[in-house]
């Protein structure tokens, strides 16, 4: 007996709902950009620019409140204080202090020397408001590049509404994780743009998958109707979209749980990214797919596939 | 019907044994593994525990100072040439001055070629302006750093066993990779300073208080503030007797009131003017100036050569850190900290740890949920995943590059991706014996129809995964590499070793039916 999270046989009509989903898709987007625009991003100091400081307590629980109030005397502004993994550890943010690189490590010195004997510092993390702004600057261009490179290669290998649709539904993979940054306030940073990237990955991945299935199907069965033709597509790869999707959640949730507080929010972002991805990939690309004339656009290159095929 | 040439057999075989060759001397440790090959993988920074500092060379400094000397000598040469000047100032990157006899121009110009070709003058209504000329920048931006790389190295690693990575980015940065940090702000303070060591006379016509009450100091001298931070000031001739390149050797020591002090002797230069300024001037303070700061200003009590003390309000840390400052020579301009990532080596020793736990885990879950769902060929998938780590290990230490903790999350990830190709394939054959195909066919037309879905779908990942590389940083880079190897890797396995697997199962077993 195998495990099955989907039989084999399906037949749902997919495109049925694409009303919904797309309705569903356009809250998901203008929300995210609204909350972007309103609320914004908690920038991390990649960014931001300023300081980042693990240290762990060696003697028991470290002492939140106290620190708290040992590093306000400091005078350095806005510090934030969370503890980090485990009740011994602590990470210490401090925002970008006025004035130039050399007040941010006289900054970061205070905050050692505050610190004292019984804390291990166990990471110093500074970033000047230079060096954030160029990380910024890259960031957003990784992503454009990304995206562009992705849209050129799927044009290249099918055709151009293929394309289209699927930068379309990797757009909103991208904007809607950016929103779940801003709603949930979890820091944004260089770890955050290469969760992005790898989902765009992973999202395009498996659109294309679907895509190749859909265009396999356009050849095989001249006759059908486009929207049969998609969902008998959908239909198909749905066992393995589902398979893969979810071997890939077992080793984020390992991730997740076992890999360490630094790369927990890498971990959730990609959980995340996974489910929308999925989603978009059955949903979205083939929801605008299901929009343009597609068959006309087919060319005939003579390699006709009969239904009693090649072996 | 099912056809796996021999080469492609062969092929399989030795690109796994050399993976495992090329893996192993990441498990035997040690030197244990000198016999082999290969090399242990490269751990990043935020793994091994170490420093990352990304410094820009202040070279702005060194134009301005450079400039300042230009001014001077051209004060100097045209008084010797006896040519009449006026308003010779220092502004927006140039000596400016106006020829107050438009024929002395001739002799002006010979002065102003003899500068050197890194400067370049114009001529504006007899006001001259000299800088620096665009080659004459790059010149000198290219010797600061290359010398500034040179001192930095020499502080950082006095030895010669850190092994760090101390290179040029950009224009004017440096960055610098120390693994093995236990105190981060240490390093900073080693390379906080440019450690410009002078020494040079104590004006006593006049009191550092008279001096700031009139507001100037006599002609020759400038005022100069305690290193002690005490508040007492110096009035301090401007001429340099000894200056730190006189240096032979710097070490810790203690003076004869037992407080740390930084012994020195000079070289035979330094040692000579040495000589000769402490004999003619015994009974004058003799200031110690670092960085611009008196240290101290004793009394000359004797005519001394060679040898000297430095003392002052120092620790016993300080004086060792001050005598490698000494000893490594000074900046040639100071350095500005621009970004920094320090990982204690406690951090990344427990970051090694969560990695390999959750890449285990990661494996098992994965590995039972195939054998769960596929059964034999979910077991055979399996063996493709550990060949697949097994390559993405030996590819790493093969290729040296490093892995870091995103590089270990790019891992896992990978393993839980690295199955779709297997989990395409099967559905396609899954599908080849719906529509009644015989085993060995539902096979081979399961692989074939799988081949460029994989193949595009791979593809696309990887575009993701360069332009990460390209565009991330540090870790983040990191990451990408791996991602882009497990791609190359799981590609490899999931296609060419698991039909090895298959067919090997097939020839033997010549099954009727698979149950997928």
């Amino acid at each position: 007996m195998r495990l099955k999270l989907v039989p084999s046989d399906t037949s749902i009509n997919f495109l049925k709902h694409r009303r919904i989903a797309f309705i569903f898709s356009l809250f998901l987007v203008a929300s995210s950009i609204g909350l972007f625009v309103v609320k914004g991003l908690n920038l991390g100091i990649d960014f931001k620019g300023g300081i980042l400081i693990e240290a762990r307590n060696t003697t028991g629980p470290a002492d939140i409140s106290g620190l708290r109030a040992d590093l306000g005397q400091l005078g350095l502004g806005d510090i934030s204080l969370q503890e980090f993994g485990t009740p011994t550890d602590v990470l210490v943010r401090v925002q970008r202090q006025e004035g130039d690189e050399e007040a941010q490590i006289a900054a970061i010195a205070a905050i050692s020397s505050t610190l004292g004997d019984s804390y291990d510092i166990r990471r110093t993390e500074f970033v000047g408001p230079t060096v954030g702004a160029e990380l910024a600057e890259k960031g957003m261009l990784a992503v454009a590049c990304a995206l562009l490179a992705i849209m050129v290669y799927i044009w290249f290998r099918f055709e151009w509404q293929f394309s289209i649709a699927a930068i379309l539904a990797l757009a909103h993979d991208v904007l809607s994780t950016v929103g779940l940054f801003a709603l949930t306030s979890f820091e944004f940073n260089l770890a955050t743009v290469a969760a992005i990237l790898t989902i765009a990955g992973y999202s395009i991945n498996d659109t294309v998958v679907v895509f190749d299935r859909v265009r396999e199907n356009l050849r095989r069965y001249k006759s059908y109707e486009i929207e049969d033709i998609i969902n008998k597509s959908l239909n198909e790869t749905l066992s393995r979209t589902v398979m893969t999707s979810f071997t890939t959640l077992l080793a984020l949730l390992a991730i997740t749980i076992f890999g360490g507080a630094v790369l927990r929010d890498f971990a959730l972002a990609m959980i995340w990214g996974v489910l929308i991805g999925t989603y978009s990939s059955v949903f979205v690309a083939v929801g605008f797919l299901s929009r343009f004339d597609i068959r006309h656009q087919e060319p005939d290159d003579g390699v006709d596939v009969p239904e009693t095929e090649r072996s | 019907m099912l056809q796996f040439q021999l080469w492609k057999k062969l092929l399989v075989v030795a690109v796994i044994l050399s993976g495992i060759i090329y893996s192993l001397p990441n498990l035997v440790g040690g030197n244990a593994a000198s016999f082999l090959p290969g090399q242990k993988i490269n751990l990043g920074l935020d793994l091994q525990g170490g420093s990352h500092l990304l410094l820009r060379v202040d070279v702005d400094a060194v134009q301005q100072e450079r400039l300042e000397t230009i001014a001077e000598t051209v004060r100097q040469e045209f008084r010797g040439a006896k040519i009449r000047f006026s308003g010779l100032n220092l502004r927006d990157d140039a000596v400016t001055l106006r020829l107050r006899d438009a024929a002395d121009a001739v002799q002006a110009k010979t002065i102003f070629d003899d500068l050197g070709q890194n400067f370049s003058t114009t001529v504006d209504d007899n006001i001259y302006r000299i800088a620096f000329n665009d080659a004459g920048i790059v010149d000198m931006q290219t010797k600061t750093i290359q010398q500034s790389i040179e001192i930095i190295r020499r502080r950082l690693d006095p030895d010669g066993t850190k092994e760090p990575v101390i290179q040029r980015q950009g224009l004017d940065r440096v960055l610098v990779q120390l693994p093995g940090v236990d105190d981060p702000e240490a390093v900073k303070r080693l390379l906080g300073r440019t450690a410009k060591l002078t020494f040079q006379l104590v004006d006593t016509r006049m009191t550092a208080a008279e001096a700031i009450d009139r507001g100037r100091t006599p002609p020759g001298t400038v005022l100069l503030q305690s290193a002690s931070g005490d508040g007492r000031s110096y009035v301090v001739e401007k001429r340099v007797m000894v200056s730190g390149e006189m240096l032979d050797s710097a070490s810790a020591g203690i003076d004869q009131n037992n407080r740390p002090a930084v012994n020195f002797a000079l070289n035979t230069v330094g040692a000579r003017k040495f000589g000769k300024v402490t004999g003619d001037n015994i009974g004058r303070p003799f200031a110690i100036i670092l960085d611009g700061q008196v240290v101290s200003a004793p009394v000359i009590q004797s005519q001394i050569f060679g040898n000297g003390q430095i003392t002052g309000d120092f620790t016993v840390a300080e004086t060792n850190e001050l005598s490698l400052i000494l000893r490594a020579g000074a900046l040639p301009a100071p350095l500005i900290v621009m970004e920094e990532r320090s990982i204690g080596p406690g951090l990344g020793a427990d970051s090694v740890a969560a990695g390999e736990i959750a890449a285990v885990i990661a494996l098992l879950l994965v590995a039972i949920y195939m054998v769960l769902s596929y059964g034999l060929f979910g077991a055979l998938a399996d063996i493709a995943l550990v060949a697949n780590i097994v390559l993405i290990i030996a590819a790493l230490s093969a290729l040296q590059a490093t892995l870091t903790l995103p590089g270990i999350a790019g891992i896992v990830l990978t393993m839980g991706m690295a199955v779709d190709a297997n989990v395409l394939i099967f559905e396609r054959i899954r599908e080849e014996i719906a529509r009644g195909r015989f085993v060995l066919a539902a096979i081979d037309g399961g692989y074939k129809r799988a081949i460029s879905t994989i193949l595009d779908s791979n593809l696309t990942t990887l575009f993701a995964a360069l332009f990460l590389y390209i565009f991330g940083s540090g870790p983040i880079k990191g990451f990408a590499v791996t991602l882009a190897i497990g791609i190359v890797t799981s590609l490899f396995t999931a296609v060419m070793v698991t039909r090895l697997l298959i067919i090997l199962w097939a020839e033997r077993k010549r099954p009727s039916k698979i149950i997928l």
